[in-house]
């Protein structure tokens, strides 16, 4: 039983204010499995599962339903192409799906169910929209999905401790307690506690990219803000733009003569603020989604640097301890051997890791970019076809009496 | 006076004085003087030129004549001419001071856009004045285009303040008129109507062009973050590098837009005005009217007066009637003196009266053909604003695309 896929961009239907006994739970399965009435899934707290539940049909990690429409974000579409490794190699699977819309007196989510095997437990991970879209949620819960995935395929990430917990413990709030660092967004979730070694120098490659994701978190930063601001700008003029036609329409009235080509100019503001609103939207849905993402990307990249220096100080550390001791051994002990090994998979994975997202990174913001501009165009052009058609309107002589 | 321009209104377009000349305000200028109080002042004055178009057949060009003006000599002019020509639809002079501005318009009389704007406005009233066909004949208006000197005290002369009528005579009038032609009526509901709805108008379109200029110059943004963000990239840096500087350009190409944007609203802020004058056409004829009805009542209170005096009988209170019987009879002499005196009356009224009806009439058709004529004007001229208004706003459409399709070719090549 897979999730809720996504179709046509309809609302997501939501559980409404409704009795609870009357919602399904979200973790309900088909079966008569009934939770007590005051259930409402807290932010953080998550529910136990029997064992007895596990649903052995699940799909395990590979890339969910493509057939959602084009409208989705092609960012993950892109993402999906990613993942070339060798499956066997892998033994954790996850998934995230079911997205469900739950309205509630205090506040308005929407939780997707993450699936992790061999794991038994499901999960509900929240994440507060503003929007209830289908489509919208679908694009999240790709984004979620992928994410996790990424996590999971990564050699490192994977066997991280605060990783397991996210997956598998039953109440998130008590490790809260403990003073762990959890995940309040995506981005965070592999916030990754210093062992207190301490690095001497990085090299000069790693800090290179370090560097360039600062800027380059910096840049898109910026740049969200000021489609932000656009939009906000938009939506300011379309509403002096509808206050604006209708009185093209009521001179109209007062007229004779220029009674039509008055009301022909009011129509013809009308589609212009149409195709505003249109403009507005897809920005709002398509565009700053996805630049959010990557900055979230960026910042998880970022970690993954904080990872490796950590894993060289490590090394560097065992090293410095081996040549203190002064062991006439000829050969360095399989401990720092290991720590050596681990250093220099790691330098690998992360410089193949990292020109493959900068490839990705290319692709997405060419797509994205374009797409901003092909928008832009399309209001241009159904604005001038509005203002076209009306000229031989404008023009035309009436007859006389 | 009024008959003699009643009279010229049957003369045709071509013989106007727009025909025979070219009128131009061609310049501005600061200029400081002192006042008719001797107080130190700045203002602006106005460079009109004219050229006979006649003698160009021949090969030759007429020589150009000029004079400066300053606005208070325009406003004068129009005075004038609303004062002698009531029944025509007098064409407006631009704004005195500059409304309906948005944020980045100064409001500001010496600043030189709203002089350039003002200047464009004061050469179409002269043009307007020209093409009518009655008061392009007028002396006063030829003198004020050709004799710079001794202009004011020319217009003085023809005592026109004194013909003026002063509000309150006029307001009384609208009130209290009984029986005002329907046309009129209706005719100064629409010109209510008229300049509520461009005034709306003009200051939701100012609003507009704030808000449309904020999202144009917010996109300047992109071009700079761009070039930040090239800076760090490889092969995506030349791609973003060019498609930031045509989100310069889209930024910039506001300033032109709106400023065009600017004719539209001064052909509007035309007619806005226009509604003015073609209130106080409407008013002259309630003023008219009710000065009639008035003399009519006159006419009649005396005849009755007069009736009285001679059957003896008073039908109506009269304080002269009261005090006759507190101090006695009048003798038949004396009575016959006040008969007299009121037949004398009488009879001037009767033909004031009919004199004051005839003008009535004649004013009303005169009047009614100006603006017959008007409307036609009008009706030409805002559809000629909107078309114009349309074509900017397709220019601007066509701008928009082709920024923005250089944009997603610069992105193309990232």
């Amino acid at each position: 039983m897979s999730g809720g896929a996504a179709s046509a961009p309809k609302p997501l239907p939501s559980s409404g204010p409704k009795s609870l006994r009357e919602m399904p739970h979200p973790l309900a399965t088909s079966s008569s499995e009934e939770m007590g009435p005051a259930l409402t899934p807290s932010p953080d707290l998550l529910l136990p599962r029997s064992i007895a539940d596990k649903d052995l049909s699940l799909p395990n990690g590979t890339p969910v339903d493509t057939s959602s429409p084009a409208s989705s974000s092609s960012l993950l579409n892109r993402l999906q192409l990613d993942d070339d490794f060798d499956v066997e190699t892998r033994d954790l699977f996850v998934t995230v799906d079911d997205p469900k819309k739950h309205v509630c007196t205090m506040e308005t989510y929407i939780t997707y169910r993450v699936t992790t095997k061999p794991l038994p437990e499901k999960f509900v991970v929240k994440g507060v929209v503003d929007r209830f879209s289908e489509e919208f949620v679908e694009t999240r819960r790709k984004a979620l999905d992928k994410f996790l995935k990424r996590i999971t395929d990564h050699p490192v990430l994977s066997f991280n401790e605060h990783f397991n917990v996210f997956l598998t413990a039953k109440d998130l709030n008590a490790y809260k307690k403990q003073g762990m660092a959890l995940l309040s967004k995506m981005g965070e979730s592999v916030k990754y506690v210093t062992g207190g070694y301490k690095l001497r120098s990085r090299p000069l490659e790693f800090a290179a990219i370090g560097d360039y994701l600062d800027t380059f978190s910096l840049k898109l930063g910026t740049i969200d803000r000021i489609a932000q601001r656009i939009i906000k700008e938009q939506l300011e003029y379309l509403v002096e733009l509808r206050e604006y036609g209708p009185v093209y329409s009521t001179w109209g009235g007062l007229e004779v003569e220029l009674s039509e080509p008055l009301e022909g100019v009011s129509a013809c503001i009308g589609n212009c603020c149409t195709a505003l609103e249109e403009l507005s939207e897809d920005m709002t849905e398509d565009f700053l989604p996805v630049l959010r993402e990557y900055i979230l990307y960026a910042e998880s990249m970022k970690n993954v640097l904080k990872k490796r220096d950590q894993v060289q100080a490590e090394y560097e550390a065992k090293l410095e301890a081996v040549a203190l001791k002064r062991e006439d051994r000829p050969k360095v002990p399989t401990d720092v051997e290991k720590c050596q090994d681990r250093v220099e998979c790691f330098n690998a994975d992360l410089k193949a890791d990292m020109e493959r997202w900068q490839n990705n990174k290319r692709q997405d913001f060419r797509q994205l970019l374009m797409g901003m501009a092909d928008k832009n165009i399309q209001y241009y052009e159904k604005c001038l076809t509005a203002w076209e058609s009306i000229i031989p309107l404008l023009q035309d002589k009436p007859e006389t009496k | 006076m009024l008959h003699e321009s009643l009279f010229s209104s049957s003369k045709k377009m071509e013989d106007c004085l727009a025909k025979k000349m070219e009128i131009t305000v061609s310049e501005a200028e600061k200029r400081t003087g002192r006042n008719a109080m001797n107080i130190q002042e700045t203002y602006t004055a106005y460079l009109i030129e004219t050229r006979a178009v006649e003698s160009q057949s021949e090969g030759q060009c007429a020589p150009v004549e000029s004079l400066w003006r300053r606005y208070s000599e325009f406003e004068l002019l129009r005075n004038y001419l609303s004062v002698t020509y009531p029944h025509i639809v007098v064409p407006p002079l631009p704004e005195k001071r500059a409304d309906f501005v948005w944020h980045k318009l100064s409001a500001d009389n010496m600043d030189p856009d709203f002089v350039e704007r003002r200047r464009i406005g004061l050469e179409n009233f002269l043009l307007r004045v020209a093409s009518h066909p009655v008061l392009c004949q007028d002396k006063i208006f030829y003198a004020f285009l050709m004799q710079e000197g001794g202009w004011k005290e020319m217009v003085n002369e023809t005592g026109f303040q004194l013909k003026a009528d002063s509000r309150l005579k006029a307001l009384n009038a609208t009130f209290r008129v009984k029986n005002p032609d329907k046309r009129f009526t209706e005719l100064k509901h629409y010109s209510d109507e008229l300049q509520s709805v461009i005034s709306h108008l003009l200051r939701v379109r100012a609003r507009v062009a704030d808000r449309l200029y904020g999202v144009y110059k917010v996109h300047g943004n992109y071009g700079r973050v761009f070039s930040e963000w090239s800076a760090i990239e490889k092969e995506m840096g030349d791609g973003l590098q060019s498609a930031g500087h045509h989100m310069d350009v889209y930024a910039a190409s506001i300033d032109d837009i709106l400023e065009e944007e600017e004719h539209y609203a001064d052909q509007l802020k035309e007619y806005l005005f226009y509604a003015e004058a073609l209130r106080a056409v409407c008013r002259k004829h309630e003023l008219m009217q009710y000065d009639l009805e008035m003399a009519a009542q006159d006419l009649t209170s005396k005849k009755q007066q007069c009736e009285e005096l001679a059957t003896g009988t008073v039908r109506t209170f009269s304080l002269k009637g009261m005090t006759s019987k507190l101090f006695g009879q009048e003798t038949p002499e004396q009575r016959e003196a006040k008969i007299k005196v009121l037949e004398e009356q009488i009879q001037e009224g009767e033909e004031q009266l009919k004199s004051k009806n005839l003008e009535g009439r004649d004013f009303v058709k005169s009047a009614w053909a100006d603006i017959e004529r008007f409307k036609e004007q009008k009706n030409h001229d805002l559809k000629e604003a909107l078309i114009s208004y349309a074509v900017m706003q397709i220019s601007m459409c066509k701008k928009g695309i082709q920024v923005w399709t250089n944009a997603k070719e610069c992105f193309s090549k990232m």
